[in-house]
């Protein structure tokens, strides 16, 4: 079974890698938000720091959708889905390593938008780095796990691009509350005791939607 | 049951007399209260409206559980049904909310856990009706709309627990904790009993709705009239 999450996974991360089609969309995309929220943010400009957190989600969350929007776009455009739906595997495995492959996107974009932002709102941080990870990396994984699902939802129907975000962002709220509390928690007030609670719910948020996911996923992709 | 029956007539009857003695019970029979004067008398709406919301969505979510294991049309439309209603229900939650909270909390709206989780919720299920609305092929669209009635329904309860450790001044549920006048319960039992009977009647008059839509649909493809 690894093995053959390893393939689906390989097969996402290479086209993505010799395309860069997602990729670089979401890259610019997160800094046009930290620019964005910038401006939009200026008269508080004194407290910034306070809203970092937010600010940072919001751009995690708006181009992580443009790449889950894009997920499926391969397969569609060169009518290979049927192919990949073919194939002896179950449909669990592809839900695992499409999910795998967005999780890395998300996170290779998350740490160029991070190290960005630092520059943008004069953060310094070394120590809080190990913990950053830990918040960032659960996060993307609580988002990719309903994304992916919903993704596929999302291309089942006539309007895709515009659909996802309608659908996701009530879905991951769980999700995007607790990250920010947790980030905001790290780069503010650093009590490290406090991450307990929302690195839990994240956690137990990412398990029971995964698990569902993993469930339904069959359903979502019938020929 | 693709028409009106007489159980249907005789429920619409039933529902009649019990939403006038629900008015009755909630204006007149019960008790001013103390504090917030007849303000307070929403209260027998606001909570009737939100526990038969919620009963319709755990209606959607074992339609939705039953038509992925049996793919018979009519859980699929038990589906449909329950959900808009669902958000019927919610959006009077919502609406009387503020309407009461303006002059009691000096504010129509406060991110409190309570307001938070029922806002999401509804959210939740507009997707729901959205995603429903985009899916042109019929098999499709029920068994993509009950995956996301399965994982809105699952996610409602992470929804609430996630943001719990918000403060919240929102009144806690007054059953529960005993704290509602015993004279103003039989007011609240008629409301919700009433409202409970709106539910399953509404339910059954859309479902019945839905089922002759489709049977409309099917007949049209067989003939090959454009729809």
């Amino acid at each position: 079974m690894i093995r053959r999450i390893w393939a689906v996974f390989r097969k996402d991360v290479l086209i993505e890698f010799r395309t860069k089609d997602s990729l670089n969309a979401m890259l610019f995309f997160g800094v046009v938000v930290l620019v964005v929220f910038n401006f939009a943010l200026e008269s508080v400009r004194d407290t910034m720091r306070e809203a970092v957190p937010g600010v940072l989600w919001v751009a995690f969350a708006f181009s992580g959708t443009l790449g889950l929007n894009r997920m499926f776009a391969a397969e569609k455009e060169n009518r290979s889905l049927q192919g990949l739906l073919m194939v002896p595997i179950d449909r669990g495995v592809l839900y695992i390593g499409k999910m795998l492959a967005a999780t890395l996107f998300m996170l290779i974009t998350e740490a160029a938008v991070f190290v960005l932002s630092l520059v943008f709102f004069n953060l310094t941080v070394w120590r809080e780095i190990p913990y950053l990870a830990i918040v960032f990396l659960i996060g993307t994984l609580g988002f990719t796990a309903v994304g992916t699902l919903l993704a596929a939802v999302a291309a089942n129907t006539r309007m895709r691009e515009v659909l996802l975000p309608l659908i996701l962002f009530p879905v991951i709220l769980p999700i995007l509350v607790n990250a920010v509390e947790a980030t905001g928690i790290i780069l503010n007030s650093r009590d490290y005791a406090a991450l307990r609670l929302p690195l839990t719910i994240m956690a137990v948020f990412t398990v029971v939607l995964a698990t569902v996911s993993y469930l339904l996923f069959d359903y979502v992709l019938e020929d | 049951m693709a028409e009106r029956s007489r159980f249907d007539n005789t429920l619409g009857a039933l529902l009649f007399i019990g939403m006038i003695l629900a008015l009755y019970m909630a204006f007149l029979q019960a008790p001013r209260e103390r504090t917030m004067g007849d303000l307070q008398r929403i209260f027998y709406f606001h909570v009737p409206a939100g526990i038969a919301g919620l009963t319709a969505l755990a209606v959607n979510f074992a339609a939705s559980v039953a038509y992925l294991a049996r793919k018979d049309r009519w859980w699929d439309s038990l589906a449909l049904s329950a959900a808009e209603l669902g958000v019927v229900f919610l959006a009077m939650v919502l609406v009387t909310g503020p309407i009461w909270a303006k002059p009691v909390w000096m504010v129509w709206w406060t991110w409190s856990p309570r307001l938070t989780s029922a806002l999401v919720l509804w959210m939740l299920y507009v997707a729901y009706l959205l995603i429903r609305n985009y899916i042109p092929d019929p098999d499709r669209c029920a068994g993509i709309s009950a995956v996301f009635g399965i994982v809105a329904f699952i996610d409602a309860p992470i929804v609430w627990f996630s943001i719990r450790w918000w403060r919240d001044i929102h009144p806690s549920p007054m059953l529960e904790t005993g704290g509602l006048s015993p004279a103003m319960r039989p007011a609240l039992w008629t409301c919700t009993a009433a409202f409970l009977l709106m539910l399953v009647y509404l339910l059954r008059r859309r479902l019945c709705l839905e089922l002759a839509r489709h049977d409309v649909e099917m007949l049209a493809r067989r003939v090959q009239l454009p729809r």
